[in-house]
């Protein structure tokens, strides 16, 4: 991704990679609009279940996988829906998925499973998910929208992992589970509480803000 | 000589006013007595915190004025205030980083976010004791005799305890504060030893006595408000004197619970914070009976033996409603109309 970014002026493959609009698709939702630190969509589960890297990882796979087939959905269909019941289809649509998701992750783990509880059913009220169905996979081509999708997707994943992986290595000593300090470790309690999440994503705007600025300034 | 020129010179005529560092300063003078008696009772533990805490905010507001590129305001004392406050509020023998990590957190989450001081909408020491609390629930209610023999001599082995690393308890006194004492095991500390500070607690929480000296030397002064200690303490003395005369084996008589635990400290010096509490004198009654309500009902019917902290906290977050809630009716308006 580096490259590409970098390329952005170059030419051959990687320049005309770097430069065509599908790949703009992709991209944007891993930084510029990263869905987390930017659009703060799908706070509900960034919040909740990001208390563990394991579990905000899981979570943002999910949510993308529902996404991705959504979006898919959403945008084959869009010429068929009828508008006035646009919003009853795309919850149906993901609702769909989340249930295909949720049986999926408790034949996979009962113990994932039991973490995220009822966060999993909760990604069809997402509005993360319904955002980009509404405004951008009911306007675009499948293909546009998968990009879309992917990229708002591992933009989520990205964000609920950076979260899980702070509070994990202040409220428990680890990362995925693998200690990262001395066995007499103080955990800091806080920041697996709801407190934490707060804390931590209040942190990660405030660093991602002051970049921007600084950016901006420039 | 006498110089027989008459000056004449435009409104105001005051040539020095009172500005935020002598207040400050005067807070920290009311505030020395009772800090040096927490050194003298509880020893290097308590000065260790004390030191550490202050230290912690002085240098969290310098850094953050700094990398915002705003001229340092430690000068106005109120940082090594915030410090001194959070330090009395913590047991003596507190591992330091986790006094430290308070004082950061103190100014950076407590004031600087807000835009530094008269911005905050919370006192910024109680801030950072209520996050150690929720992050440290051992270490902070690990107590230490008072009057230990050795209390000059030696630090409790929890105090130089590696940053990130679990404090040892070896050393650490099992016995109860007062408070959790009548909480859990309903004993009753006699009340001349909770006035006089002859007890176990935090390092700037024991001696009542002191601390209602120093609030008396700044009412003197002018500058605290005395409603605000006053509609405290008396909301709390009606509220358990009158569940003592209802039932005196259930609940604690009211000199007990005026004296005991962090009351006196939090009613005199936090709860009085300038920027966190109401300025028209009957929303500062509202504020400080509100206070005086929650402290007695956290501490009867709430899961924890203390309950002021989170008292002001509540109280800090209505003061700027509470001033809106009793504001006078503009003279010629219409009593209904909503405010724009």
């Amino acid at each position: 991704m580096s490259q590409l970014t970098k390329d952005k002026t170059g030419e051959g493959f990687w320049g005309n990679l770097a430069n065509s609009p599908s790949t703009n698709e992709f991209l944007k939702g891993l930084w510029k609009e990263n869905p987390v630190f930017v659009q703060v969509l799908g706070m509900c589960p960034t919040l909740a279940v990001t208390n563990t890297a394991m579990n905000g990882l899981a979570m943002g796979l999910a949510t993308t996988f529902v996404l991705l087939m959504s979006n898919i959905l959403v945008s084959s269909l869009r010429n068929v829906i009828p508008k006035q019941v646009r919003i009853a289809s795309y919850i149906l649509i993901i609702a769909t998925f989340v249930t295909m998701t949720d049986y999926a992750i408790q034949a996979i783990s009962v113990d994932l499973s039991k973490a995220l509880g009822a966060f999993i059913s909760l990604i069809v009220v997402n509005c993360l998910i319904l955002g980009r169905a509404e405004a951008f996979a009911s306007k675009n081509t499948v293909g546009k929208s998968m990009l879309d999708a992917l990229g708002m997707g591992f933009g989520f994943v990205i964000g609920l992992l950076s979260l899980g992986a702070v509070r994990e290595i202040l409220g428990n000593g680890s990362i995925f589970g693998i200690p990262v300090f001395p066995a007499s470790f103080q955990e800091w309690v806080i920041m697996i509480l709801p407190p934490g999440g707060f804390f931590t994503l209040a942190m990660w705007l405030m660093f991602f803000n002051h970049r921007k600025q600084k950016k901006a300034a420039l | 000589m006498f110089k027989k020129t008459l000056h004449i010179s435009t409104s105001p005529h005051l040539t020095k006013g009172i500005g935020t560092d002598d207040i400050m300063r005067n807070v920290v003078w009311a505030m020395l007595p009772v800090a040096l008696y927490s050194v003298w009772s509880f020893g290097l533990g308590a000065l260790v915190v004390l030191a550490t805490s202050t230290t912690a905010c002085v240098l969290t507001e310098h850094f953050l004025a700094k990398i915002s590129k705003k001229e340092s305001t430690i000068s106005d004392w109120s940082a090594a205030i915030t410090g001194l406050l959070l330090g009395l509020t913590l047991p003596p023998g507190f591992p330091m980083w986790m006094a430290f990590l308070g004082g950061v957190v103190s100014i950076a989450l407590g004031k600087f976010v807000f835009g530094g001081l008269g911005y905050n909408v919370f006192n910024p020491a109680l801030v950072g004791r209520a996050f150690l609390q929720a992050a440290f629930p051992v270490a902070i209610t690990t107590w230490h005799p008072v009057y230990a023999p050795d209390r000059f001599t030696t630090v409790p082995s929890a105090t130089f305890t590696a940053p990130f690393m679990e404090p040892s308890t070896v050393d650490a006194f099992s016995g109860a504060t007062p408070l959790s004492a009548f909480k859990f095991d309903h004993v009753v500390t006699n009340s001349y030893d909770l006035a006089l500070g002859l007890i176990p607690g935090s390092t700037g929480e024991t001696c009542a006595a002191l601390i209602l000296l120093g609030g008396l030397y700044l009412i003197a002064r002018n500058m605290m408000n005395w409603r605000i200690p006053a509609s405290i303490l008396l909301t709390v003395f009606l509220l358990s004197g009158a569940l003592y005369l209802a039932n005196k084996e259930a609940y604690p008589s009211p000199d007990f619970m005026l004296f005991s635990g962090g009351l006196m400290l939090g009613a005199v010096f936090m709860a009085t914070d300038m920027v966190g509490s109401p300025v028209m004198p009957a929303a500062v009654w509202l504020y400080g009976a509100l206070i005086g309500v929650l402290v007695v009902v956290i501490r009867i019917w709430g899961g924890l033996p203390e309950g002021v902290m989170y008292a002001i906290l509540l109280g800090n977050a209505v003061a700027p409603h509470l001033d809106n809630l009793i504001r006078p009716r503009v003279y010629g308006t219409v009593k209904t109309a909503k405010k724009s």
